[in-house]
C-alpha cells in the first residue's frame, strides 16, 4: 500500500505521496426530511460541541436512496456546515447526486471505500465482503493520564489504563473502562445507548452519566466512593455497584 | 545536544521564577552553559532575583523584533560565567511574542548552550503556551494545597496535547514534579495536602521538595539565586534537585518533620 519511497540524497523533492488511513466518522442518512436531520444533528452536535466542531464527515446516502429519498446534495451540504460539520466525501449516491457532489468539489467514495471513477453501478458487482465495512465503533485505548481540561470522546468503547483527573472529561457512544481512579466526568453511551456501562478501578468522579441520565459527585454514595465499581442504567436509574462485593 | 527546560505551574505565586533562577544557576555551576529566559512578558521578575536589574538594555522582545542581537540582549550572570539571562520587557505585553520569533530565538540558542531555562508566566495563555511549545522537559512547581494541584494538572494535559513535541508526535515532554513551599509540620496538622496526595492526584515523577523556607525570601531580595546559599534548606534542595536532574541519585530530604533532638527541646524554627 505505501508509497513511501526512499529519496536519494542528491535530489531534493518538494512533495512526495503517502498512502495513509483516516478514520471518517460517515453519515448515514435514511431520511430526505432535512429539517429533522438538522435538529437531530444539532442535538448530537450539543452533546460535544468541541467534538463536532468542523468535524469531517462522509456522507452516506445508500439507506436513504433505497428508500428512494432523493435528497439534493447542495442543501443537504449546506445543513451540515452550518452544524459546523465539514463533508468531505459522500458514497452510495445516484448519477445526478454524485456529480452535484462533484460540482462542489466533494469527492465521490465508493461503498466499498476508496475515491469511485465515476461508476456507482460498480459498487453491487464484486460482492462485498460484510467484515472490511470499518464502522466507527472501533475501540479507543489511552495509556497517558487524562489531565484537568482534557475532553475525549471515543465513537465505540473507550479504554483508558491510566488516572482520569478532575476536571477532565471523557465521552464514548460505547462503554467506559478506566483501570486506575476514575475523577473527572464520565459519560458513557453519550448517543443514547442505554445499555452501555462505565467501570473503573476508584470511583471518585465528579459526575457519570449513561444515556444522558446522571449523577453528581454529590449524590455518589459513600459504600461505593474509592470502591472498584461498575455502573448501568436499570429502569432509567443509575446503578452504582461494588464489584468487589460478594453476592 | 542542548535541551530546553520549561519551568510551569499554571497557578501563579507558587514559586516558577525563584525555581528557574535556582536550577539555571545550579546547572551553569555544574560545568553546563546555561541561558535562562523570563517570558512573563509585561511583568519581569527574573531580573531582579537575578540580580541584573540594573543592567537591562535589550530584552526578549526586542531581539524577536530584530531590534537587537541574541548577544547584545543576554545578561552574563555576575556570580557564574556560564550562566546567562534573557530579561522580559517591562513595557509591551505577551502579544509581542510569537510561535516564530521564539522558536528562532531556541534554535540560536541550542547552538550555544547546554540548558535553556523558560520560565513560564502564570496562567495558560500565550506566554504560557509559547514558553512550554518548544521544552524538553518540563518542571511542574505546585505547592502542597489543592488549586495548585489542579492548575499543575491541567497544565500538564496542556503539555501532552499542545507542545510541539505533542503536535509532531514525538517522544512526549518529560514531566518532573518540584514541591514547594512544603512544611512537614503543617501537613501533620492537616493544614496542607501531603506529598502523598499530591503524588496520588499528578503521579509524576518527583525531582525533589522545596521546605518553605525564609531564606527564599532573602535571597529573592538580595538577588541571589537562593541555591547560592549552600546553607539554607530551601538552597540544599534545590541543589539535589539540579544533581538528581543530571542523573545523580540524592536520597529524598524535607519531607518528614524534623524530629532534632534539639530543637525539640528548643521548639526552634
Amino acid at each position: 500500500m505505501s508509497t513511501n519511497s526512499k529519496k536519494t540524497p542528491n535530489t531534493s523533492l518538494a512533495l512526495e505521496f503517502k498512502s495513509s488511513n483516516f478514520s471518517v466518522p460517515v453519515l448515514a442518512l435514511s431520511s430526505d426530511d432535512l429539517i429533522t436531520i438538522e435538529q437531530q444533528l444539532q442535538e448530537k452536535a450539543s452533546v460535544a460541541p468541541d467534538f463536532f466542531k468542523n468535524l469531517p464527515v462522509v456522507i452516506d446516502l445508500q439507506a436513504s436512496n433505497k428508500l428512494e429519498c432523493n435528497i439534493d446534495i447542495e442543501t443537504l451540504t449546506a445543513v451540515i456546515k452550518k452544524v459546523g460539520l465539514l463533508p468531505i466525501g459522500i458514497r452510495g449516491g445516484n448519477a445526478q447526486q454524485n456529480k452535484q457532489a462533484l460540482n462542489l468539489l466533494i469527492p465521490v467514495y465508493s461503498v466499498n471505500h476508496g475515491v469511485t471513477t465515476e461508476e456507482p453501478q460498480k459498487q453491487q458487482t464484486p460482492a462485498p465482503t460484510p467484515e472490511t465495512e470499518t464502522r466507527d465503533t472501533s475501540t479507543m485505548l489511552i495509556t497517558q493520564p487524562i489531565r484537568s481540561g482534557q475532553r475525549i470522546y471515543a465513537t465505540g468503547d473507550l479504554i483508558i489504563t491510566a488516572q482520569v483527573s478532575s476536571g477532565a472529561e471523557i465521552m464514548a457512544e460505547g462503554n467506559i473502562h478506566v483501570y486506575n481512579t476514575l475523577r473527572g466526568r464520565a459519560s458513557a453511551g453519550i448517543q443514547g445507548n442505554k445499555d452501555a456501562r462505565i467501570f473503573c478501578f476508584d470511583l471518585q468522579a465528579e459526575l457519570i452519566s449513561i444515556a444522558g441520565i446522571y449523577k453528581v459527585s454529590e449524590d455518589i454514595g459513600a459504600s461505593v466512593r474509592n470502591k472498584p465499581v461498575q455502573i448501568y442504567l436499570q429502569n432509567q436509574a443509575l446503578i452504582i455497584q461494588d464489584l468487589l462485593q460478594h453476592h | 545536544m542542548a535541551r530546553i527546560i520549561v519551568v510551569t505551574s499554571g497557578k501563579g505565586g507558587v514559586g516558577k521564577t525563584t525555581t528557574s533562577a535556582a536550577i539555571a544557576m545550579g546547572l551553569a555551576k555544574k560545568g553546563h552553559k546555561t541561558a535562562v529566559i523570563d517570558f512573563d512578558v509585561g511583568l519581569r521578575n527574573l531580573d531582579l532575583i537575578m540580580g541584573c536589574e540594573r543592567r537591562v538594555v535589550y530584552d526578549f522582545v526586542n531581539v524577536i523584533n530584530g531590534e537587537a542581537t541574541l548577544n547584545q540582549a543576554l545578561i552574563r550572570d555576575k556570580n557564574c560565567n556560564l550562566l546567562y539571562i534573557l530579561p522580559a520587557s517591562q513595557t509591551r505585553d505577551k502579544d509581542a511574542l510569537s510561535q516564530e520569533g521564539v522558536g528562532k530565538i531556541l534554535e540560536e540558542l541550542k547552538k550555544d548552550f547546554k540548558y535553556i531555562v523558560c520560565d513560564s508566566p502564570a496562567g495558560i495563555e500565550k506566554g504560557a503556551h509559547l514558553a512550554m511549545y518548544f521544552a524538553d522537559d518540563a518542571f511542574i512547581v505546585t505547592n502542597p494545597e489543592v488549586s495548585s494541584v489542579r492548575d499543575s494538572d491541567r497544565m500538564l494535559g496542556i503539555l501532552s496535547s499542545k507542545s510541539r513535541r505533542a503536535e509532531q508526535n514525538e517522544e512526549p515532554i518529560k514531566e518532573y514534579l518540584l514541591l514547594s513551599r512544603y512544611s512537614p509540620d503543617r501537613v501533620k496538622l492537616g493544614e496542607m495536602l501531603s506529598l502523598e496526595d499530591v503524588q496520588d492526584i499528578l503521579s509524576l515523577h518527583l525531582l525533589g521538595v522545596i521546605p518553605e523556607s525564609k531564606s527564599v525570601l532573602n535571597a529573592s531580595n538580595s538577588g541571589m539565586p537562593v541555591i547560592l546559599d549552600e546553607k539554607s534548606d530551601a538552597g540544599q534542595a534545590y541543589a539535589d534537585i539540579v544533581d538528581r536532574y543530571l542523573g545523580e541519585e540524592r536520597p529524598h530530604r524535607f519531607i518528614d518533620e524534623d524530629k532534632g533532638f534539639f530543637r525539640k527541646l528548643f521548639g526552634g524554627k
